[in-house]
């Protein structure tokens, strides 16, 4: 490629110092490494305070937070949370919010339970192979037109949507107790139970967590590549190649350095040694270890030990679940003319319109997306749990928008990503999670995601008026 | 360089392979099917008071008739009715306030009418929303440029009409490409194609709203003040773009407190006066003065056809 289209080479951007001609080569997004550097912060220093608490539990600074264990706990714990987050960030960039998901999500997993265990088992019987998909399109269904009921009333009714929302959130919840009977409902089908996480058979394992590793990776380099040749083609402004190379090893670090703490978190002790019993795999003998994580005989007792039979469980089903919904949101947002509108609406809605968009439609349409989305956390909360009940998505909607938010979304429209909204449910899961580990009461972890999301915002009010 | 760019082809020839795609090429299809079955004839269309040069020239390719909009009491437009044949340049003038940005809002489909009919080569059409008005070949470029600020300056070009792949995803290069080389027509010195359209100048914006306009195929024009927030430079270019465009036959509004302007590049003008049109007047038969009359005070000279804003006395 000639020089001349290369950005570095462009006069205006030679003065600039070498960090800021860093972002600007790699068009990494400074918010994106603020948030993750946030991330990195609590983590480390949550290992360490459960270090200090509580003696040395193996975590990379000597607590633990920062085990195998922990970390694939909280992907799963984040997955609810995040799938709906990337809805949020689209109604949130058009300027539109939902504060009935949360009862949305009791409603859909208490009418999905309610069908399973009380209409479909009775007819078809315990266990029968058409439960989970029934239950399953019947609660995406639901999602996606309690959603669009709300984008209907905001849209073509005028009623603006915190009131329609804040209507649902009351409406919603009271019909999920209604039928729910106010009592638990349960137990789900077993092939339904995969969407959890909780159970054997939604865990990859190893192989198939590095298969699917070397999948994404490929598809990172290929990306870039892609890119790069589109670019070419039409002879636009090329990323210097060192920033290219370094995109791709970050990006392809990240997925293997994942994957391998998924691969490094064992069966539990129980699970394995049902599994061996119930398959027929025969448990070799060994020494016991209190401490280990591995199965092995010590004469006709089943031990703990550090070698023996020994299982990982790689990644997830809902953390799958989480990454392909955000693939795909990013995908719709970035790449479609629905995002592309979405966007164009919260940056103007007027002119949104003037150009010809129908922003009613659309409206109704972001909704009903994030009702299906509401759906999919739903499957995933009532599956994890084994039953719904109707409090099963109690305050869920502040914490989507409070995730939303922390991830960079601006409530003035316009601006906001997929990624930083499920980074930013990370973050706010992980503040959560390691409250809950250093056995601090619940009442606090309130408190401090509360605080968090106060200074998020500060913090990116002070960057925005730096920048501009 | 206002001569060079004269040569070149017009901007709006410019996507050879654009066209099929999008949806410009639709409002020539779709504008049979869409217009009523109401024909009238020339006599009508001129209007009871026969007027010269107006007969010979047959059916106008927009006629707003008696339009009527207010806003909770405030008549915007009164009774207003304006033309505009192919390949003419009429320019709307009248003080601010006078309902000119509202009167073709009406006609680019962002207010609905109270009252009145728009005709389009002598068929009544239905312009209820933007739609209607783009599906028609009417191009807007608003005052206030309705540009989605967050996005750069292709996505707003191709805004509600983009360039896909064969995978139905944006087809984000071709669209900056095409970008690219409209935006160096209008605006040379352009270069920020990454940038949201929040970060540019006014000019740039504008020139980002005027490309918009113009790259479409549109058979009307309609430009609200195009030129307020241009260089010399920059709004000479437009000057030639304007004739260049009317002498592919495509009928112009525009809009302008600059009398020089209108009276350099508009075949007639259109005074409007607190919702009433004072007067129209071809240019060639009034005065610099004149027109200042019957913008400031209402005056209808002799070289003009009065409307229902002239003052009694002048008329
Ligand atoms: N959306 C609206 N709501 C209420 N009143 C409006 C609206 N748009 C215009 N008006 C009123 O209608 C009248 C005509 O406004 P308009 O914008 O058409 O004026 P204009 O001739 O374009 O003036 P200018 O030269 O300042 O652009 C004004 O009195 C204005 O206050
Ligand atoms: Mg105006």
């Amino acid at each position: 490629m000639s020089n001349s289209s290369d950005v570095s080479s462009n006069p205006a951007l030679q003065n600039e110092g070498p960090v800021k001609r860093f972002f600007r080569a790699t068009e990494i997004d400074e918010r994106l490494l603020g948030m993750v550097a946030a991330l990195l912060l609590i983590w480390c220093a949550f290992d360490i305070a459960s270090g200090i608490m509580r003696g040395n539990f193996g975590g990379l600074l000597g607590g633990s937070f920062l085990t195998p264990r922990n970390l694939w706990t909280l992907l799963v714990q984040t997955s609810s949370i995040a799938i709906m987050s990337t809805g949020m960030v689209l109604l949130i960039v058009m300027r539109q919010l939902d504060l009935s998901i949360g009862s949305m999500l009791s409603l859909v997993a208490v009418a999905g339970a309610v069908l399973q265990v009380f209409e479909l088992v009775p007819i078809l019987g315990v266990g029968h192979p058409a439960i989970w998909p029934l239950a399953v399109l019947f609660m995406l269904a639901i999602g996606a037109c309690v959603g669009a009921l709300n984008g209907w009333l905001t849209a073509y009714l005028k009623i603006p949507a915190f009131i329609v929302t804040l209507g649902g959130l009351l409406a919603y919840s009271g019909l999920a107790f209604y039928l729910a009977k106010g009592e638990t409902v349960a137990p789900m089908d077993k092939t339904y139970e995969i969407f959890g996480g909780g159970i054997p058979i939604s865990w990859l394992g190893p192989f198939w967590s590095w298969t699917l590793a070397l999948v994404a990776c490929a598809a990172i380099i290929f990306g870039i590549v892609n890119g790069r040749r589109q670019r070419q083609r039409f002879k636009f402004p090329l990323r210097p190649m060192w920033a290219e190379i370094f995109l791709a090893l970050v990006g392809s670090s990240i997925v293997l350095g994942v994957t391998n703490v998924m691969n490094s978190y064992p069966w539990p002790f129980k699970l394995i040694e049902n599994y061996a019993k119930a398959n027929g795999v025969t448990i070799p003998a060994g020494v016991e270890n209190k401490d280990g994580t591995a199965v092995c005989m010590a004469g006709e007792q089943v031990v703990r030990c550090t070698e023996g039979l020994i299982y990982y469980t790689g990644y997830s089903v809902p953390v799958i679940l989480t990454l392909l919904v955000g693939l795909v949101m990013t995908f719709l947002a970035t790449r479609t003319q629905f995002g592309r509108y979405v966007y164009a609406i919260g940056g103007n809605p007027e002119a949104a319109e003037l150009a010809g968009i129908n922003t009613k439609w659309m409206t109704v349409k972001v909704f009903a997306l994030m009702g299906f989305l509401v759906g999919i956390s739903s499957i995933v909360s009532s599956a994890r749990l084994n039953a719904a009940t109707n409090a099963l998505g109690g305050l869920n909607e502040l914490y989507v928008i409070a995730a939303t938010v922390i991830g960079g979304t601006s409530l003035a429209g316009g601006v906001g990503t997929i990624y930083g909204a499920m980074l930013g449910a990370l973050l706010m899961q992980s503040i959560i999670s390691g409250m809950s580990l250093l056995n601090l009461p619940a009442a606090f972890q309130n408190i401090v995601v509360g605080v968090v999301l106060v200074l998020a915002v500060w913090l990116d009010q002070l960057y925005s008026r730096r920048v501009k | 360089m206002a001569k060079s760019a004269k040569k070149s082809a017009p901007a709006r020839k410019a996507p050879a392979k654009a066209p099929a795609k999008t949806p410009a090429r639709k409002p020539a299809a779709k504008a049979p099917a869409r217009v009523a079955e109401v024909h009238d004839t020339p006599a009508a269309v001129v209007g009871a008071e026969p007027h010269r040069n107006l007969r010979e020239r047959g059916t106008p390719l927009i006629e707003m008739r008696d339009i009527s909009i207010a806003f909770g009491g405030i008549k915007a437009v009164d009774h207003a009715t304006v033309d505009l044949y192919p390949g003419e340049v009429v320019g709307l003038l009248g003080h601010n306030g006078a309902g000119k940005s509202t009167l073709i809002k009406v006609l680019s489909g962002a207010y609905k009418r109270d009252a009145g009919q728009i005709f389009i080569n002598g068929s009544e059409v239905n312009i209820d929303n933007p739609r209607d008005a783009k599906a028609l070949g009417i191009e807007t470029i608003y005052q206030t440029l309705a540009l989605a600020d967050n996005v750069d300056a292709a996505a707003n070009l191709y805004l509600g009409r983009e360039l896909k792949t064969g995978f139905g995803t944006l087809d984000d290069v071709a669209m900056e490409a095409e970008c690219r080389k409209v935006m160096h027509r209008l605006n040379p010195n352009f270069r920020r194609f990454k940038e949201p359209v929040s970060k540019l100048s006014g000019g740039q914006r504008q020139s980002v709203a005027i490309a918009r306009a113009i790259h479409f195929n549109a058979r009307i024009l309609i430009m609200d003040e195009p030129t307020a927030a241009l260089g010399p430079q920059e709004t000479a270019q437009v000057g030639e773009l304007i004739k260049q465009l009317k002498a592919e036959g495509i009928g112009i509004f525009l809009i302008s407190h600059d009398l020089h302007d209108v009276f350099d590049l508009a075949d007639r003008v259109a005074v409007m006066k607190n919702g009433k049109v004072v007067g129209t007047a071809h240019t060639s038969n009034v005065s610099h003065d004149d027109v200042l009359g019957m913008i400031i005070a209402g005056k209808c000279p002799p070289g003009a056809m009065p409307g229902p804003g002239a003052m009694r006395e002048a008329a």
